[in-house]
């Protein structure tokens, strides 16, 4: 399908106001077939100062690229057997953002989450058509490996889930050993994932004790520990609060607001003050009956949520339905 | 974003908790902080005079009426069966007053109380009864064995765990000679069985839980079939497969303790299979999901996640194996064919072991070989247990304990962090 679109292939309005200089770079280099998507839609994202703070991390060895990585999907269309339940998705998360994706339950926000790091393949009868392009780079291309793809694209699920044979440093390191990275400052790489996530000043008298006997909300930003340990690109997230009480909820969503410019966040939220709170670009779902889940709208947060062009966006973040 | 925790703060108790566990480390209400409770019950209205009710407790009234049925029953049925007819045996008897109790205490208790509180009492007194006979077989079995063992071990302690069979007439008493080859002998063969049938079992196991293969239907099957194996067709297998055609070729597949170990592997393979995939599949798919997100290979995930969690449980299918297999005779008869005196190397020459101890004692003629046969049985039960126990101490779960530890710290810290702020 790449083949139509070469014609196509004039300077991507997409990454115009996104400064991130990578993502050209590889655009040319890496791919031979230069990916556009065939309804150029301008995401009015606002501003956001890229960090680069590579120096005071602790070095991984055989981890991701530095920085944060702009993530696309063209076209992206999920089935379960049959049944197509999410239909030509185009949308732009770019680099160092948080992007939220709202819409009603079983609208299709979590299959496409599942969509971007290669977890929708381990359903079995699971198919897929599109691409997901990480800095330009097809995710399901023939060549690259799944586990690569889902070291640098990190995922928090709805339900905490720390490995329960783990103790709570183990379980901050377990990114390096189960993705096979190395590194040489464990201590100093527990620390900063935990001070990253939150939950250093709560656990660092007992990082050698089980990461089940944590509450919730510690469960929670554990897991996003872990997820960063392994210093991704970018950190998907399930409905990570829906578990959690408010207090939990607003550390996650500081943590949340630490990250943006380092590492691009999507997160799926049935939350709109969270979604509105934490997110800069926004992007509505939704499935009409016997109908695959498609996008509505997308854009900045603000504008979506105070002046949507669709009507059905407008009704569904002030209420009326959902 | 609205401060959600200073509502907390406001509340009159907390900072009192905090304090009490600022000041002497114990949580709030604990009656030996003396200074904490004073405060707190300055704050407490007077304590109402409270009578505790638990709806389903047995009164003093409830049990009289359970013996008084019993013991009318009791009366009734002798009256019936001894007095005027001639006598129906013992287990129509029991069967009888039991059956009598039930209709008396549903009557009363009916009369008494109500009809649904009478059913309750008599589906209470079935259960119980029920429960009891269950454990009547083990109890008597169990005694059985101590009555008839117990004295010749106390006889021939401690030389019976060390000694062998060397020199031992039929004329002498059973506390003559031991069984410390077949205690040699039954650890070895089960050990080298367990060696050999744990990682195929575990592999199999993994094959059949984290694989998405065709095959995983027809393995299953085949694991099914073998459980239901009988367990003498396993040792004949191995008779006739092994030592039957190189026994006089090779010395390795002659009579001896490694066949034997291959016939209980037979046996333990399918246990160890079936119980490791049922404690793989509690391993929730959510831990599964995350190490694969941080980009780890499946095979490293099952390596480093899934076996790990199921530990505990992989150490009752150890223990379950191992039951299934140190009591087997039938396998052994054609593989070890047990031997008088001590041989520990498995691999050369015929084997004693545990059960073949006791089979081959019990069919002597003589009483003291008898005797020494039951003595043996009894070795084999504390064998057993002793497995049991070390097998659960090193499967026990740690995680809970400091969990539960881990828990305390973390409500600590909250309420610390709360003051705080």
């Amino acid at each position: 399908m790449t083949e139509t679109f070469i014609e196509h292939s004039e300077p991507d309005p997409l990454f115009v106001g996104v400064p991130d200089p990578g993502a050209t770079a590889s655009f040319t280099s890496a791919t031979p077939v230069m990916p556009v998507m065939p309804v150029a839609q301008v995401v009015d994202a606002p501003d956001i100062d890229l960090v680069d703070d590579a120096p005071k991390r602790v070095a991984l060895i055989g981890g991701p690229p530095p920085g944060a990585a702009t993530l696309q999907s063209v076209n992206a269309c999920a089935w379960f057997g049959g049944r197509l339940v999410l239909e030509d998705v185009n949308l732009v998360m770019p680099a160092g953002h948080v992007t939220a994706l709202i819409g009603p339950s079983g609208c299709g926000k979590s299959t496409f989450l599942r969509l971007l790091n290669r977890m929708h393949e381990l359903v079995p009868n699971a198919q897929l058509d599109g691409q997901i392009l990480l800095d330009g780079n097809d995710i399901y291309e023939r060549g690259m490996r799944a586990q690569e793809v889902r070291m640098r694209i990190g995922m928090v699920f709805q339900k905490p889930n720390p490995f329960p044979a783990m103790s709570i440093k183990e379980n901050v390191l377990s990114g390096l050993k189960l993705a096979r990275i190395k590194c040489h400052a464990k201590d100093e790489l527990v620390e900063q994932s935990l001070v990253r996530a939150g939950l250093w000043r709560e656990v660092r008298d007992r990082l050698n004790e089980p990461g089940g006997g944590l509450s919730g909300g510690q469960q929670q930003r554990l897991c996003i520990a872990r997820s960063l340990a392994v210093m991704p690109n970018v950190l998907l997230m399930d409905e990570p609060c829906s578990a959690l009480d408010p207090t939990s909820t607003r550390r996650v969503e500081e943590t949340i607001e630490e990250l943006r410019g380092e590492v691009t966040v999507v997160i799926v939220t049935h939350n709109m003050q969270q979604a509105h709170r934490v997110s800069d670009t926004c992007a509505f779902f939704l499935a009409a009956e016997n109908e695959p889940g498609r996008v509505i709208e997308q854009g900045a947060t603000d504008k979506i949520f105070s002046d949507p062009e669709d009507s059905r966006t407008l009704d569904y973040v002030t209420g009326q339905f959902g | 974003m609205t401060d959600v925790r200073a509502p907390l703060d406001e509340t009159a108790e907390l900072p009192s908790v905090v304090t009490a566990l600022n000041g002497n480390g114990r949580a709030a209400g604990d009656p030996t902080s003396s200074a904490d409770t004073t405060r707190a019950d300055e704050r407490k209205p007077p304590a109402r005079k409270r009578t505790p009710r638990r709806p389903k407790e047995m009164t003093g009234t409830d049990i009289i009426t359970m013996i008084g049925s019993f013991v009318s029953a009791l009366c009734f049925t002798w009256l019936v069966f001894s007095v005027l007819t001639d006598g129906i045996g013992w287990l129509g008897f029991g069967v009888t007053v039991f059956v009598v109790y039930l209709v008396l205490l549903w009557f009363v208790t009916a009369d008494r109380i109500g009809a649904t509180a009478a059913t309750d009492r008599v589906a209470t007194s079935v259960i119980l009864v029920s429960a009891f006979v269950i454990m009547i077989p083990l109890a008597w079995l169990i005694w059985f064995v101590i009555t008839k063992g117990f004295p010749v071990l106390r006889d021939a302690f401690p030389h019976f765990f060390t000694q062998d069979q060397r020199g031992v007439t039929p004329v002498q008493a059973a506390s003559a000679g031991g069984a410390g080859h077949a205690i040699v002998g039954t650890l070895e063969q089960v050990a080298l069985a367990l060696a050999w049938s744990l990682p195929l079992g575990v592999m199999a196991a993994i094959f059949l839980n984290e694989s998405r293969s065709r095959w995983r239907r027809p393995v299953r099957i085949v694991t099914d079939a073998m459980s239901g194996l009988p367990s003498i067709v396993a040792g004949l297998f191995i008779y006739a497969v092994f030592i039957l055609p190189y026994a006089k070729k090779i010395p390795l597949f002659s009579f001896n303790g490694f066949m034997a170990s291959l016939a209980l592997a037979l046996i333990m393979l399918p246990t160890i299979t079936r119980t490791v995939e049922v404690v793989l599949r509690l391993v929730p798919d959510g831990l599964r999901e995350a190490s694969l997100a941080m980009g780890s290979s499946r095979a490293r995930t099952t390596w480093s996640v899934v076996l790990p969690t199921a530990r505990t449980g992989m150490t009752t299918a150890v223990v379950l194996g191992i039951a299934r297999a140190v009591g087997e005779t039938a396998p052994l008869i054609f593989t070890a064919f047990g031997y008088d005196l001590m041989n520990s190397n498995p691999f050369n020459g015929a084997q004693e072991a545990l059960p073949l101890f006791v089979y081959r004692n019990i069919r002597k003629p003589d009483q003291s070989a008898i005797g020494r046969g039951f003595a043996g049985a009894l070795v084999l039960m504390l064998l057993v247990m002793g497995l049991f126990v070390i097998a659960r101490y090193i499967g026990r779960d740690r995680s809970k304990k400091a969990g539960r530890r881990a828990r305390r710290t973390a409500v600590r810290q909250y309420l610390q962090e709360t003051e705080a702020s």
